[in-house]
C-alpha cells in the first residue's frame, strides 16, 4: 500500500507541475493586468510603477522563476485585487467550498444508494419507474436554472428562506439543495444498474438459498460488490465540487473557490488564479488517494493483486 | 394420510412468458428422493433439469415465471403454499443448495468463514458459536489449516477448495435434503472425484437425501441410486440407475447413452500418411511469463513457466490430443501454434520451415494453411455479421484467394458440408444453437483450405449429443480432405475417440506421449494414470 500511494504521489507532482506551468503562461496571454487596474488616462509613469510592484515588468521566464523560487518557500505571490497574499485569500475561500463539498456528498450518496438499491430490486417496478423519472430530470435540469427558480419560490414568494450569503443554516439549505440534484439524479442511475447485475449474481442466489433475508440479501450481500462503479462516480462528483461550484457559489453569493477563481481570471489575478488551481489540485489528488484505499477496504481482491 | 416421503415433487408444471411465446421449462414432472436416498436429474441444455430443484429452494421468481400446476412436498408440508417467510426458514436449515461455480457462488467480497457462519447466524446460532462450528465445518470438509483459512476470501483458493467450501456452507446445520445443480462440472477431473467422495462420505455420516442435478452421465454412474432422464421439460424415463444405465427403454435415454464418448473403439488412422517430413514438429517450446518486477527490491524478477520444453510432431492427416487440467499450459501451447503468442525458447517447423524466422509476408501466407476453432462458439463469432460475412471473412483477409463473385457459392457449399442449410447463410449467430454455431465456425475454418485446424476445447461447451455430431463432422473431414487436427481437451473420453496420437500435460510440461492406444491402455506416468482413474475411462465399463 506505502508503495502505491508513494508512486501514485509521484504521477501527481508530474501532472501537477504540468497543470501549473500551462497556467501560468496561458493567464499571462490574456493581456496586462495593468490595463484594468489602472485607470484609462494613466500616464506611462504609473504603469512602470504598477508593474515594477507586481514584477510584470520584467520578462515571462524570469517571471516564472521567481515564481518558482516562492513556491518552494510556500509564497505563491501577492494577490492584486485584496493586496494581500494570495495564499491567504485562497484559504480564506476555500472553507466555504470544502464546507459545500461535506454537506453535499454524504447526502448524495446516502440518497442514491437507497433510492438505486430499491429500484434495482425490482426493475421495471412502479417504485423503480418513479425513481428513474425523477432521476433522469435531477441529472439533466441545468443548476442555474434550478437556483434562480428556488429563490423565486423559496425566498421570493415563500419568504421561508434567505436568498443569498452564509450568515445562518437556513443559508445553506438552498445551495445544498441545489448542488445535490445532478449528482444524485447520476449516481442513482449508476447504483441501480450496478445493483441489478450484482442481484442477478450467483453469490446473491446463494445467499437465497442459506435463507438470508431480502434486506440482508441487498444492503449486505449485493451493495458491497456493487460499489465500486459507485465510489468511481462519487468521487467524481465530490472532485467536481471542490473545483468550485461555480454557479451555486455566483448565484447564491457565495465566497467559495469557484467564484473566487471566475472573479480572479477576469481581473487578471494571476498569484490567486495559481494559488486557487495549487490548492484545488491538492485536494483532488487527496480525494483521489481516499478513493484508491476505499477500493481496497471495499473488495480484498485488489487488495491481494 | 400425510405423505412421509422427504420431498415429493408431484405434477409440477412451470412456464416462462419470453417474447417468442410461453416456454413450458416443467412439464408435469414429478419426483420423489426420500432421507440416505440420492436421486440424479439428468438431461441436457435446456431440458429444465435445473427449474424444478430450484423451485424447492424457491429461486424461481414468479413473476416472470408461472407455476401452473403441482406441489411440493417437503414432510408432507406443500411448500407451494407456504408463506415466503416459512420458506426462508426452510432453506439452508433443513434443504440446502450448492451450484455449478462456486467462484461465482461465493460472495468475493466476504471472508469464506463468515460466509459458512452465516447460514448458521440467519437460522438463529449466535455469533461466536456460528464462528467455531464454521472452522470446524471446514476441517471436516478437508481444508487444512481452518482457523487461518476461514478469514481468507474466494479467491484465494482453488476450484475445488471453493466447492467444498460451498459444501461445508450447506452441511452447516444438518439440512436433511441437499441439493446440487451441477457440483463438479466447473470443476478439474481428478478434483470432480474427490467432491463426489465427499459428498457421498457426507450423506453416509449424516443420511441426508441428495438430489444431483448433471448433464454427465459418469455422475450419474458414481454416486445416484435412482435417476430421471429429462427432455425438453418433461421427465422421459425414470428407475433405479443400475436398469436405467443398463436397459434404457426410451430412445432419448438411448441415444444419450450412444453419444457418450470413451466408450467405443479407439480412433483409426484413416489418412495419415508418414512422409519425410512431419506436417508440424514442435521443438523444445517455452513460454515464461514475467511477472512486475517490486520497486526498490533486488527479488528476482517473478516468472512463471507455462510452458516447459515441450517437443512433438505432427504427420499429415493424424490428430494430435492434447489432455490436460486446468493451467496445464495446453491453451498456451496452442496460441504459440497460432502465432497468437511467441515461444520464449525453441523452434516451431511448419511443412519443414521454422515459423519464428519466417518474414511477416512468409508470415501471412503460413497462417492460411492453419486455422483453429475455439471454445465458445458464442464468444468467437461477431454477433453484428451475418453468416454469410462470417464465413467469407478469411476471403477478404486473405486477398486472392477467391474471386468474390464465388463467395456465396462456395459460403453455401461449406454450410452443406458442416450440416447446415445453405440459406442459413443470412442469418445471424444469435438464431443458431451451440451446436449449429460450432458448425459455423468449423466452417469459417475450412473455408482457406487449410492443411491443420488446431481446435481448443473446440466441443467442450456443447452438450454430448450435440458433441458426438460434431466430431463425428471433424472425422468425416478428416477422411474426405485429409486435414489434421489438433485436438486440446480436459476431457479424456472425447480425445480417447478422436485423437490418434496423444500429449498429456501436466504443470506446463508433457509428461508422456504416444499413440492413442498406447496411452490409454498401459499409461507410463503416474499423473496419466491419476487422470485416468478419476474420469473413469474404461473399455466397456457400461457395456457389460
Amino acid at each position: 500500500m506505502g508503495n502505491f500511494i508513494f508512486k501514485r504521489s509521484l504521477q501527481s507532482v508530474l501532472s501537477l507541475a504540468l497543470l501549473i506551468i500551462l497556467v501560468f503562461f496561458l493567464a499571462r496571454f490574456t493581456g496586462s493586468p495593468a490595463d484594468l487596474y489602472l485607470p484609462l488616462d494613466a500616464t506611462e509613469e504609473m504603469r512602470d510603477q504598477f508593474n515594477q510592484r507586481f514584477g510584470f515588468d520584467d520578462p515571462v521566464y524570469v517571471q516564472f522563476f521567481r515564481f518558482l523560487g516562492g513556491l518552494l518557500q510556500f509564497d505563491l505571490g501577492e494577490s492584486i485585487q485584496y493586496s494581500k497574499p494570495a495564499v491567504e485569500v485562497v484559504l480564506q475561500a476555500f472553507p466555504t467550498t470544502l464546507m459545500l463539498a461535506a454537506i453535499t456528498m454524504p447526502i448524495v450518496i446516502a440518497v442514491a444508494i437507497v433510492t438505486g438499491s430499491l429500484a434495482a430490486f425490482r426493475p421495471g417496478g412502479l417504485f423503480d419507474r418513479i425513481a428513474s423519472l425523477i432521476s433522469l430530470i435531477g441529472a439533466s435540469t441545468p443548476n442555474f436554472w434550478v437556483a434562480i427558480v428556488g429563490v423565486i419560490v423559496f425566498a421570493v414568494w415563500l419568504r421561508v428562506l434567505p436568498t443569498s450569503g452564509t450568515g445562518t443554516p437556513w443559508h445553506w439549505v438552498l445551495p445544498v439543495a441545489v448542488l445535490c440534484l445532478r449528482p444524485t439524479g447520476v449516481l442513482v442511475q449508476v447504483v441501480r444498474s450496478s445493483m441489478i447485475t450484482a442481484l442477478s449474481s450467483a453469490y446473491v442466489k446463494t445467499a437465497r438459498a442459506k435463507g438470508v433475508r431480502a434486506r440482508a440479501i441487498v444492503f449486505v450481500h449485493a451493495l458491497r460488490n456493487a460499489l465500486l462503479p459507485v465510489i468511481t462516480v462519487a468521487s467524481d462528483q465530490a472532485a467536481g465540487i471542490v473545483n468550485g461550484a461555480v454557479i451555486v457559489e455566483t448565484v447564491f453569493g457565495f465566497p467559495g473557490i469557484g467564484k473566487l477563481m471566475i472573479d480572479s481570471v477576469l481581473l487578471r489575478d494571476f498569484a490567486v488564479i495559481q494559488a486557487a488551481v495549487l490548492v484545488t489540485a491538492l485536494a483532488v489528488f487527496i480525494i483521489n488517494i481516499v478513493v484508491d484505499i476505499t477500493y481496497a477496504l471495499v473488495d480484498p481482491r485488489i487488495r491481494h493483486s | 394420510m400425510p405423505d412421509t416421503r422427504l420431498l415429493k415433487v408431484q405434477n409440477l408444471s412451470i412456464q416462462f412468458p419470453t417474447r417468442k411465446g410461453i416456454v413450458h421449462a416443467v412439464n408435469d414432472v414429478s419426483w420423489t428422493v426420500d432421507r440416505g436416498e440420492t436421486l440424479a436429474i439428468l438431461g441436457e441444455s435446456g431440458s429444465g433439469k435445473s427449474v424444478s430443484a430450484s423451485a424447492v429452494m424457491n429461486l424461481v421468481d414468479t413473476p416472470p415465471a408461472v407455476i401452473s400446476s403441482g406441489q411440493i412436498l417437503f414432510r408432507g408440508q406443500d411448500l407451494l403454499k407456504a408463506s415466503a417467510e416459512d420458506r426462508r426458514l426452510v432453506n439452508g436449515k433443513s434443504i440446502s443448495m450448492i451450484f455449478q461455480d462456486p467462484l461465482a457462488a461465493l460472495n468475493p467480497v466476504y471472508p469464506i468463514g463468515w460466509q459458512i457462519a452465516e447460514t448458521m447466524r440467519v437460522h438463529g446460532i449466535d455469533a461466536d458459536t456460528a464462528r467455531r462450528r464454521a472452522i470446524d465445518l471446514l476441517g471436516r470438509v478437508g481444508i487444512s489449516d481452518p482457523e487461518r483459512r476461514a478469514r481468507d476470501y474466494p479467491h484465494q483458493f482453488s476450484g475445488g477448495q471453493r466447492q467444498r467450501i460451498m459444501i461445508a456452507s450447506a452441511i452447516a446445520l444438518q439440512p436433511d435434503l441437499l441439493i446440487a445443480d451441477e457440483p463438479t462440472s466447473a470443476l478439474d477431473v481428478t478434483v470432480q472425484a474427490q467432491v463426489l467422495d465427499l459428498m457421498k462420505e457426507l450423506q453416509r455420516d449424516s443420511g441426508m437425501g441428495m438430489v444431483i442435478i448433471t448433464h454427465d452421465l459418469g455422475v450419474v454412474e458414481k454416486v445416484a441410486d435412482k435417476v430421471v432422464v429429462m427432455q425438453g421439460g418433461r421427465i422421459v424415463e425414470a428407475g433405479p440407475v443400475a436398469k436405467v444405465l443398463s436397459q434404457p427403454s426410451h430412445p432419448y435415454t438411448q441415444r444419450l447413452l450412444d453419444a457418450v464418448p470413451g466408450r467405443h473403439g479407439f480412433s483409426v488412422n484413416e489418412a495419415a500418411e508418414a512422409g519425410p517430413t512431419p506436417l508440424l514438429e514442435v521443438r523444445n517450446v517455452s513460454k515464461v511469463y514475467f511477472g512486475r518486477p517490486k520497486l526498490f527490491s533486488s527479488a528476482p524478477q517473478p516468472q512463471v513457466k507455462a510452458v516447459d520444453d515441450a517437443s512433438f510432431k505432427l504427420s499429415r492427416g493424424a490428430t494430435l490430443g492434447i489432455v490436460g487440467e486446468s493451467g496445464s499450459g495446453k491453451s498456451t501451447l496452442a496460441r504459440m501454434l497460432l502465432g497468437l503468442d511467441t515461444p520464449t525458447a525453441g523452434s516451431i517447423d511448419f511443412d519443414g520451415k521454422d515459423l519464428l524466422k519466417l518474414s511477416a509476408a512468409e508470415t501471412f501466407k503460413v497462417r492460411r494453411r492453419v486455422q483453429f476453432v475455439f471454445q465458445d462458439p458464442t464468444a468467437s463469432l461477431n454477433p453484428r455479421m451475418t453468416i454469410q460475412q462470417i464465413v467469407s471473412e478469411p476471403w477478404a483477409i486473405h486477398a486472392g484467394v477467391l474471386p468474390r463473385q464465388q463467395w456465396r457459392e462456395r459460403v453455401a457449399e461449406l454450410l452443406e458440408k458442416v450440416g447446415l442449410l445453405p440459406d442459413h447463410a443470412e442469418r445471424y449467430p444469435h438464431q443458431f444453437s451451440g451446436g449449429q454455431r460450432q458448425r459455423i465456425a468449423i466452417a469459417r475454418s475450412l473455408a482457406l483450405q487449410p492443411e491443420l485446424i488446431v481446435c481448443d476445447e473446440a466441443v467442450s461447451a456443447l452438450d454430448v449429443s450435440i458433441q458426438a455430431q460434431i466430431i463425428d463432422l471433424l472425422k468425416e473431414l478428416r477422411r474426405d480432405m485429409g486435414l489434421s487436427y489438433i485436438f486440446i481437451a480436459h476431457d479424456l473420453a472425447l480425445v480417447r475417440d478422436f485423437a490418434t496420437s496423444v500429449i498429456v500435460m501436466y504443470q506446463g510440461k508433457i509428461v508422456e506421449q504416444g499413440p492413442t492406444e498406447q496411452v490409454y491402455g498401459k499409461p507410463q506416468h503416474d499423473y496419466t494414470r491419476r487422470l485416468l482413474a478419476a474420469s473413469e475411462v474404461q473399455p466397456g465399463a457400461l457395456a457389460a
